[in-house]
């Protein structure tokens, strides 16, 4: 005789220790298996595009410092790269160089807490991320040497970046280029083996390679599912070009992958920091731009390889000192498209898993 | 460098495959007419030489007197772009043909124009608000909206 | 003298008390009684102050070290804060059952000790069928848990409920079965004389039945990577999400309690328990309990948390099968060899060990447990 069952509903989140910030999945599980899942935003939704449409050109800096809070420094250069096109604003080489580096240490800060919380949620207890944010913490350093914050740097500026660097920051900086790669080995070994893991990661929340492409995936995510696209050397921004790269790329798009992809997008920072760090010229950082900006009527996208994908601003201008449109293509809402299809007849604790691996930052999902 | 496709040329080509569908056209985007779009999509998206299979992203931008959606597209492939863009004029009850049906990734950004911008797509799956929650009045993007 | 010392006192046998005392053997269950519940609780609090402080060596941080010198009060000030915290019940629990939930959990955990010899012979009861005794009342906390889980009207609640009733369920065959050869080569159900036959720690004769136990010791007892009913990263804290204050505290203390119980039931059973050169015995059972401890919060600190599916397969795939044949073998070597089992036997048992793990774990496949819905 079968027992009746039927399946019910569970919210994760929008409360909940894996959900990343305030995001919910609307679950339908029948026992442990997820048989539907609906993801519900807005938690975080603080109307970032339509406050943009009041503020000056510059203004607008501290407001994509917020979007995702983790890499605060590739928001605000997908922003500003967008108002110098727009305005046609030049930018002097050492500026150029100084936010490739912080744009780099950022991916790699991004991407550290990433992993760890992936591993977190895989259910490693805290020991994971807790020695990713010490590597972090260096970098987070690094940045309170160039800009006095550690969380929203308010940096990059439009036409340069906000302060040359100290003298101090560079021998750092050399310091942390050449131990980062041990410290990477050394998180890699911690669970790159292990077999829990294994199980746990691999073939499990597959993106098969089309989907990915279908629903607009960017970053890691897609590069996990086996596609070789990186806008840095698809569309090269600011000096990108000039530095040598590897793209990282999965196989599967499985979880395991989309870990080991961003491991190795680690490393490859690393090098692209250390070619910046041999080329960087002297000079100043800052054009000369006026105090408030006043594009011509016209209209700009600008897109950079962001850690978590794509990220793009699309800036309207109608000659105003305001935008008079600032869109924005958040990455980490564009990968969520799928999570559903990625899920379904998993179970809850692979649902978890999954949607860690996609690693996402509220504060972009919902602006 | 991904190769930016002149919008002209790109439009004269549709303008043969499809009389009628392109309003306007520049170096830098051309203007579909949105009864065309969903056939220009296609069209875009299934041709081996244009091969559109990467929709980047999808905005939308309220000028008064219509609504701009803009369709920035990217073929993996050939590493170029194209950006497309249609026009709605109603104000009231504003209606464009969904294409989550070629490229899911417009699921989220669909429903977020629908959301924040108040424009509906027809053949979406699941058109509700994205961010706000139901019931909420307006549609804040809106340049007039207060 | 008083009892307490004759009860503890070197080789101080229950049969040796003076039944003449007033109330005769009362006397001595009720002081031992009180001894256990103040070992216990400054143990747990002792492994609470441990697990923390070491966890947090182990992950690269301080640990607690505000309250008192190197942070040692910091488990009294948590006690006492959560004693302090208002007590909440669901509106639509079932209010008696989740009253009555943390208390079911705790006795059995407590129980367990009245048979744990601390050193030899003080115990509070020697019962000749000691280690089936464990068994039995160790499973009993489930059904707390699932008390727990039910009466919070909380899925998240009865999802871990759930899970722990599928994993103990599982967990308790391949645990037995282990036992078993330990009880086979000791000859004896009584937990001291199975201290006392082992001149030779069990680990090395029966080192794959010690993983075994191990490892489906720690699944009774929720442990990482056998963690599930409280994946906090899955089902928020599991059974005990609805619980706050005493109730809460009380749970938390099962939970230490049942890890104190197993790494004093894996001291008794593998580590010749309170035996040991130079020191007195009762700091030896101590010395092993904590290496044991340390032993499953360094695997808590390191290892990811397995899924339900693969738990269960572990159980019935992995450790069911090599319980089997380590009991076969054990059994043959008694036979084949009846007087005293010699030395080489530990290098035979090892190397089968290897052979059979290795073997076992080639068995296993990567990826799948989809379900097609």
């Amino acid at each position: 005789m079968a027992i009746k069952t039927e399946p019910f509903v569970l919210n994760l989140g929008p409360v909940h220790p894996s959900t990343h910030g305030v995001f919910r999945m609307r679950t339908t599980l029948d026992g442990e298996v997820v048989v539907d899942m609906e993801p519900v935003f807005g938690y975080l939704h603080r109307g970032i595009e339509k406050l943009a449409e009041e503020r000056t050109y510059t203004g607008v800096i501290p407001l994509t410092d917020r979007l995702d809070y983790l890499a605060s420094m590739s928001n605000t250069l997908a922003y500003v790269l967008a108002v110098e096109k727009l305005a046609g604003i030049t930018v002097p080489e050492r500026a150029e160089y100084l936010r490739v580096i912080m744009a780099e240490l950022q991916r790699i800060a991004s991407h550290l807490i990433a992993v760890g919380a992936f591993l977190n949620d895989c259910g490693a207890f805290m020991t994971p991320i807790l020695y990713m944010i010490r590597e972090r913490e260096k970098i987070l350093d690094l940045f309170d040497m160039v800009c006095g914050q550690r969380l929203t740097y308010n940096y990059m500026r439009v036409g340069g970046v906000s302060h040359d660097i100290p003298d101090e920051f560079l021998p750092a900086l050399d310091k942390f280029v050449n131990r980062m790669p041990g410290f990477i080995d050394e998180y890699d070994q911690l669970l790159k083996k292990n077999e829990i893991l294994l199980v746990r990661a691999k073939g499990v929340g597959i993106l098969p390679k089309e989907m990915a492409i279908n629903i607009s995936a960017g970053g890691p995510v897609l590069r996990g599912s086996g596609v070789k696209w990186d806008i840095r050397k698809a569309d090269p921004y600011s000096v990108y070009d000039r530095f040598e790269f590897d793209i990282p790329t999965g196989t599967v798009g499985d979880c395991y992958d989309r870990y080991r992809v961003r491991i190795e997008e680690m490393r490859q920072s690393v090098r692209i920091i250390k070619q910046a760090m041999e080329q960087l010229p002297s000079g100043a950082v800052k054009s000369e731009v006026p105090h408030l900006i006043r594009p011509p009527v016209g209209e700009a996208y600008a897109h950079i390889e962001a850690p978590k994908g794509e990220l793009g601003f699309y800036l309207v201008s109608d000659n105003s000192i305001a935008p008079y449109r600032c869109a924005i293509r958040a990455p980490s809402l564009i990968n969520l498209t799928a999570l559903c299809d990625m899920v379904k007849g998993w179970k809850v604790a692979d649902a978890i898993a999954t949607f860690g691996s996609i690693d996402i930052c509220m504060g972009e999902v919902d602006r | 460098m991904t190769v930016a496709l002149s919008g002209q040329e790109i439009a004269d080509k549709l303008d043969k495959q499809f009389p009628g569908s392109i309003v306007e056209s520049s170096q830098d985007s051309l203007v579909v007419n949105s009864e065309f779009l969903l056939r220009v999509a296609t069209f875009l998206k299934d041709t081996p030489e244009l091969d559109f299979s990467y929709l980047t992203a999808i905005t939308a931008v309220d000028y008064y007197d219509y609504f701009e959606v803009v369709y920035r597209l990217t073929s993996m492939e050939h590493n170029h772009r194209l950006v497309v863009k249609t026009r709605c004029c109603e104000r009231v009850n504003p209606t464009l043909p969904s294409v989550v049906s070629l490229w899911r990734g417009a699921d989220f950004q669909e429903r977020e124009i629908y959301d924040l911008m108040g424009i509906s797509f027809d053949g979406h799956p699941n058109l509700k608000r994205l961010f706000l929650w139901q019931g909420f009045k307006g549609h804040p993007l809106r340049r007039d909206y207060w | 003298m008083t009892i307490v010392e004759t009860s503890l006192g070197p080789g101080g046998r229950l049969a040796a008390l003076p039944p003449d005392w007033p109330g005769g053997y009362w006397w001595h269950w009720l002081v031992f009684v009180v001894i256990i519940l103040i070992f216990v609780v400054v143990m747990v609090m002792a492994f609470i102050y441990m697990e923390r402080r070491g966890l947090g060596r182990l992950q690269a941080r301080l640990g607690p070290n505000r309250a008192g010198p190197l942070g040692i009060l910091q488990p009294v000030a948590d006690a006492i804060k959560v004693l302090l915290k208002e007590d909440i019940i669901p509106a639509k629990g079932d209010k008696l059952v989740h009253w009555l939930a943390p208390v079911v959990a705790f006795v059995p955990a407590l129980m367990i000790f009245a048979v744990i010899p601390f050193q030899d012979g003080a115990l509070l009861v020697d019962l000749n069928i000691g280690i089936l005794y464990i068994v039995a009342i160790s499973s009993v906390a489930t059904v707390g848990v699932f008390m727990a889980g039910w009466a919070s009207n909380n899925k998240f609640s009865l999802l871990g409920a759930m899970r722990d009733v599928a994993q103990v369920v599982s967990y308790e065959i391949p645990l037995v079965l282990s036992i078993a050869g330990v009880v086979l080569v000791a000859g004896s159900l009584s937990m001291n004389e199975i201290v006392e036959a082992q001149s030779v720690p069990f680990i090395l004769l029966q080192p794959l039945g010690f993983l075994i136990f191990f490892m489906a010791a720690c699944a009774e007892v929720n442990r990482t990577p056998f963690d599930l009913l409280e994946a906090e990263s899955e089902i928020v804290a599991g059974f005990h999400t609805e619980y706050s204050g005493m109730k809460f505290a009380l749970f938390y203390l099962v939970e230490y309690t049942e890890v104190l119980a197993l790494s004093a039931i894996i001291t008794t059973l593998f580590l010749s328990g309170w035996r040991g050169p130079l020191l007195p015995p009762f700091l030896w059972f101590l010395i092993k309990v904590v290496a044991v401890f340390f032993l499953i919060f360094w695997v808590r600190s390191t290892i990811p948390r397995l899924r339900i599916d693969q738990v269960m397969a572990f159980a019935w795939k992995c450790l069911l099968p090599l319980a089997l044949i380590n009991l076969f073998i054990t059994g043959l070597e008694i036979v084949a060899l009846p007087e005293g089992l010699p030395w080489f036997l530990i290098l035979v048992n090892i190397a089968i060990m290897v052979v059979l793990v290795v073997l076992w774990s080639g068995f296993f496949k990567l990826g799948g447990g989809r379900v097609e819905v």
